[in-house]
């Protein structure tokens, strides 16, 4: 980046400083929101000493974007939380649509005599930036349900999307090459663009937390390439922290759903399909009314609450509250198993509970809660499933088996709220829902949850 | 030239470093936060985009770097704001130290 003065470069190194403490102080809830302040004030300084910087001539576009990108921005910070997956993912598609256009005007401006390494990390901001916005884009619309959310699958899509990046990267070495073609470059801008649709089609509602993630990692990735290519250190810095971040939620992600990683990296193409055994021996399952949860419920000594993404799709966390603040005050020790893909993004449940104002000292993840299931009296399951299936333990045959999930067959009484019997979105039965101790309360996750609270009020002291 | 892009890349490498040790440090609860706040850090693109548009070398290069520029900053407000938005809903139940 060329700047006049050592005080510019001064304030960046200021600016990067407060990046790393911003993500340091994220590391707890207690000190998460000085994360923020952090990062504010480094981006102040950044923006601020650029602004000041002596080789900017005309200040009439910066200030129009400006005030646009702040317009825009607004509504994107104050959406409901519900909406947080689809607006992280459009959030994504801007970042990487920022990267790509300064990539591709670097190019145009600096052509045709590019050196080899500047070229390389030219092409790998371009390609990487183009396939993340159209990318992005495609997976905000799935989240939104504006696409639709089934996976798209044929025969040798694999052979297909791998074929088409593999297009792009060649050309983009090509260039590299000869950097005299001008005429390629449009095409490294546009291949990956379709291949970030391309790359989507196959991705189900499931496989958003690491899609999300791995997303995030591109986007991450894409922005340091653009600081070798302007050589600043500042967007070095935060595009490794970005795309570190992002490689880590991507691997905890496809640990827990146990993928291997070569999975993960190239998008969750590759995948089976999920063969929906025909097994219906129509086993029995229990059921239960509201009464009779409230009566177990109001009996246990400790509750375990296994939120999933039904739970965010019926809007129960409030009710779901109620229903915490009721056994609470009755002195049952209430607490949260969150499994790391619950939801439609990393740490998607816990910011829904925390919105309904649950303390987060309650929200245990995977390894935490695990351990106590044993020792639970009632394993109530609201709208989850795939992540309570014990197949995944015990079933070699199961598609799921290997992938890390939370006991709750190992409470005394489980409680699921399902709406039906129909087998979730992988269409894997769960064996779960046959055990002798399993209670099945079939309805709507936030009527149903209203129904016991409403019970836990009604019978007054028990 | 050759002695910045190695030392672009040294920067490069150490950054990743601090990255996999800090950010391994965040606890699981405050992931979507984690992600909405990289997501305005890296926002900092806008810096590349400003310069670009402020240079005014090409009316390609301007055109492009003011949309550039609307998007970055759209992160950046956005990415803060929903950020602080989810972290001051993380409440403990035990009673604040005054």
């Amino acid at each position: 980046m060329p700047s006049n003065g050592l005080l510019l470069e001064i304030t960046y190194l200021i600016a990067t400083a407060l990046f790393i403490l911003s993500l340091m102080w994220m590391s707890s809830p207690k000190t998460a929101r000085h994360g923020v302040w952090a990062g504010e004030l480094g981006m102040l300084l950044a923006v601020g000493g650029t602004l000041l910087d002596r080789g900017i001539l005309d200040y009439k576009w910066i200030a129009i974007a400006l005030v646009l990108g702040t317009i825009i921005g607004v509504p994107l910070g104050r959406v409901h939380m519900t909406a947080v997956p689809q607006r992280t993912a459009l959030s994504h598609a801007f970042g990487a649509l920022c990267v790509t256009l300064v990539g591709t005007s670097e190019f145009y401006l600096r052509s045709p005599d590019i050196p080899p390494f500047v070229m390389a990390v030219l092409g790998l901001e371009v390609i990487l930036g183009s396939l993340t916005f159209t990318g992005s884009l495609m997976a905000s619309g799935k989240l939104q349900e504006i696409l639709p959310q089934r996976p798209i699958t044929y025969k040798g899509q694999n052979v297909v999307n791998l074929g088409v990046l593999a297009i792009a990267v060649g050309l983009a070495i090509f260039l590299v090459i000869h950097p005299d073609r001008t005429h390629l470059f449009p095409l490294i801008v546009g291949i990956p663009l379709l291949f970030g649709v391309l790359m989507i089609i196959p991705i189900g509602g499931a496989d958003m937390p690491t899609v999300i993630s791995l997303l995030n990692s591109y986007a991450g990735l894409s922005a340091a390439a653009m600081g070798f290519v302007l050589n600043s250190k500042l967007l070095i810095v935060a595009g490794a922290l970005d795309g570190a971040s992002g490689f880590i939620l991507s691997v905890n992600m496809s640990k827990a759903m146990n993928r291997s990683f070569s999975n993960v990296l190239f998008g969750a193409f590759g995948q089976e399909q999920a063969a929906v055994a025909g097994g219906a021996e129509a086993r029995s399952v229990r059921s239960a009314t509201a009464e009779e949860a409230a009566a177990i419920l109001a009996a246990a000594n400790k509750v375990v609450i296994v939120p999933g993404y039904g739970m965010a799709v019926a809007q129960a966390q409030h009710k779901v509250r109620e229903l915490y603040d009721a056994l609470t005050k009755r002195g049952v020790d209430v607490k949260f198993g969150i499994h790391p893909v619950a939801g439609r993004m990393p740490g998607h449940m816990n910011v829904l509970l925390a919105e309904a104002d649950i303390p987060y000292d309650k929200l245990l993840d995977m390894d935490e809660i695990n351990g106590e299931f044993p020792q639970t009296d009632v394993a109530l399951v609201i709208g989850a499933n795939d992540v309570t299936n014990p197949a995944a333990r015990s079933d070699h045959a199961s598609p799921i088996y290997g992938m890390p999930i939370l006991d709750v067959d190992k409470a005394r009484t489980v409680m699921v709220i399902k709406r039906s019997m129909s087998p979730g979105f992988a269409g894997i039965d769960n064996p779960l829902y046959y055990l002798d101790k399993t209670l099945m309360l079939f309805g709507d996750a936030k009527s149903f949850v209203n129904a016991i609270v409403r019970e836990l009020h009604g019978d007054g002291q028990s | 030239m050759k002695m910045d892009l190695i030392t672009s890349l040294y920067v490069f490498m150490l950054a990743g470093f601090i990255g996999f040790e800090v950010i391994r440090r965040v606890s699981p609860l405050l992931h979507t936060p984690l992600m909405s706040l990289t997501n305005a850090l890296d926002a900092i693109a806008v810096v590349g985009a400003i310069l670009l548009v402020g240079a005014h070398k090409s009316r390609l290069s301007t055109i492009l770097g003011t949309i550039a520029i609307v998007a970055a900053t759209s992160n950046v407000v956005g990415g803060f704001m929903i950020t602080d938005r989810m972290l001051k809903m993380f409440k403990s139940s035990r009673p604040q130290k005054p």
